[in-house]
């Protein structure tokens, strides 16, 4: 797996096998740090000069200009949620995109709030998030174009195994989440503006209930660290299967309410979106390379490497792109018509 | 000590890193902080010698800057120069954002405050008498300084040692300018010791994060074990 990579992107980076690439590793680091002097000092000094880093990096969007043909040896910045991340899958599955086009992906996992906001401020070309309110506003703003419905999977309510707050088998989120508050048994929340809390505060609205008091903690940290802190706590929380899967043999909590995919209610469907950044807004997005990207990981091949995608035996997301009947509501932020005031 | 040599004396700890996982982590790391700090001693020392032999009005001012400057915490720094590369930024055309020369310019700003605070406390401690005697000897300026470092020489070591332990250790900035990004094959980019163990510990990993901590821990008594060497082999040659 690890050989795979092209060489040709990967001169920076020696090995540290023996005296000569402990030389090689010396001499680079010296010749990088005067480069870097170079540029800090000149950048200081409000002159722009980035000779010297496009070279070393052969980094993205400042190459895109240039008269070579094709996106082969570019970067791709990629931002995405940490439950998308943490999973593991695009580790899997980007092995496949870098091949074909010869090209780097960086995936940087952040919450979807902050994915958005860093391709808001155009220092992404993709964005790959589980928001549909927040993609809607995304794009209504004009920073995203072309976005489709990549996958899914659902959210779970999990919890301690004895249960307090006596939610298991429960068919409604809401009434769980109530039983919760009224029980004011902890609950964990995301508290950091991503696609979970989101939707977590959407359930508490739809349940009528104010969240608060000291049973209510808001972690502000990913699902990860969020499902660790519910286990040290005993706690409940609101998580995406996948990332719960992926670190069920770390805890001890238990799906109490379960999502869509098993019978569970549909509030708790958690559909991946992606969008590219709208290079009419920010003219360094890698549009093309973005496009290749939504290209690729809509079509029949990847959606297939991810539904085939498994942790502990279990499934983590069911692709939703390839479709005979595409519903086109994706295109657009949801209920956007020819006719409505937003264009 | 290789990551190997250190995994193998935890035979309990499975690896469950790809092949140069842990090798290139390492090396995203030592670039980083080691180019940030050689560039920080590089500002730091003619800093801390204009300072330790000149008066000017307000030099009471300036140290009490870079003394408050030790404490800045990473995460601000990291934030203030994220605004800096970031494309709405000053720099933005430049397209530092998540990449290593962003890092640098973050630990940068973290480890020149205490490269110029304890260099300048080392060498505003030199006995007066060391200065004269090097002036009475009929020593040009430049003759007065270079004795004055080379009885500092430890302090400076310390001082450097220390701006490339704030480096190394720090995870806020490098976090945030950086964006902990791997290759699809597993080979870091802006991935340190650090945001991988964040990263670890975010999984629940933790025997794995253990296990990176470890090898950061050697990584610094290494480098400090190799300065401290360096500094008495000086001290024998005088």
């Amino acid at each position: 797996m690890s050989k795979q990579r092209p060489e040709s992107t990967d001169d920076n980076e020696p090995r540290f096998s023996g005296a000569t690439s402990r030389r090689a590793f010396i001499g680079t680091a010296a010749a990088a740090g005067i480069a870097t002097l170079a540029g800090c000092s000149q950048g200081e000094s409000g002159d722009e000069n980035g000779g010297d880093d496009g070279g070393s990096e052969g980094d993205s969007g400042g190459e895109t200009e240039s008269s070579q043909a094709g996106v082969s040896g570019e970067t791709l910045t990629l931002t995405t949620t940490t439950s998308t991340y943490d999973t593991g899958l695009l580790d899997e599955i980007h092995t496949d995109f870098q091949e074909m086009y010869d090209v780097t992906v960086d995936a940087v996992a952040l919450g979807t709030g902050a994915a958005l906001e860093s391709a808001r401020n155009g220092d992404a070309d993709v964005v790959m998030v589980h928001a549909r309110g927040l993609e809607d506003e995304f794009m209504q703003n004009g920073y995203g174009i072309n976005r489709r419905d990549l996958m899914f999977n659902d959210f779970v309510i999990v919890g301690p195994e004895d249960d307090p707050a006596g939610i298991e088998g429960m068919d409604s989120a809401t009434e769980a989440l109530t039983a919760i508050a009224e029980a004011e048994e902890t609950f964990v929340s995301r508290g950091d503006n991503s696609g979970t809390h989101t939707k977590e505060l959407n359930l508490w609205e739809a349940a009528g209930t104010e969240p608060g008091g000291d049973w209510y903690q808001e972690a502000g940290a990913g699902m990860g660290e969020v499902l660790n802190n519910a286990n040290q706590q005993g706690a409940y929380t609101l998580a995406d299967r996948g990332t719960f899967i992926s670190q069920r043999s770390e805890i001890d909590l238990t799906i109490l309410v379960q999502g869509p995919i098993e019978g569970g209610p549909e509030i708790l469907s958690n559909p991946y979106g992606i969008m590219a950044v709208n290079p009419g807004v920010h003219d360094n997005a890698n549009y093309d390379l973005a496009m290749a990207y939504i290209g690729w990981i809509t079509s029949p091949a990847a959606q297939d490497a991810i539904s085939e995608y498994q942790m502990n035996g279990e499934q983590l997301f069911f692709p939703e792109a390839v479709s005979e009947d595409p519903n086109f509501q994706q295109y657009v932020p949801e209920g956007w018509s020819s006719d409505s005031d937003s264009e | 000590m290789t990551p190997e040599a250190v995994a193998q004396l935890l035979p309990v700890v499975e690896l469950p890193f790809r092949e140069g996982y842990v090798r290139s982590i390492i090396y995203v790391s030592l670039y980083v902080s080691g180019t940030a700090v050689v560039l920080s001693t590089l500002f730091s020392i003619p800093v801390a010698i204009v300072m330790g032999f000149t008066d000017f009005p307000g030099k009471q001012f300036v140290k009490s800057i870079i003394n408050t400057g030790m404490g800045f915490p990473s995460v601000v720094v990291g934030l203030l120069v994220l605004f800096v590369v970031s494309n709405q930024g000053p720099l933005g055309p430049l397209e530092l954002i998540f990449t290593r020369e962003a890092m640098i310019m973050s630990q940068f700003v973290l480890a020149t405050p205490p490269i110029t605070a304890i260099s300048l406390a080392a060498i505003t401690s030199v006995s007066d008498n060391v200065r004269d005697a090097a002036r009475a000897l009929g020593g040009t300026r430049l003759d007065v300084a270079l004795v004055v470092i080379k009885e500092a020489r430890y302090g400076i070591a310390t001082a450097i040692l220390a701006g490339f332990g704030r480096a190394i250790s720090e995870v806020g900035s490098v976090l945030i300018v950086g964006g902990n990004i791997t290759s699809a094959s597993g080979i870091s980019k802006t991935r340190t010791l650090t945001t991988a163990i964040q990263l670890e510990a975010r999984q629940g990993q933790y025997d794995t994060a253990m296990l990176l901590g470890a090898v950061l821990l050697v990584l610094v008594l290494t480098v400090n074990a190799v300065v401290v060497r360096f500094g008495d082999g000086g001290a024998m040659n005088r």
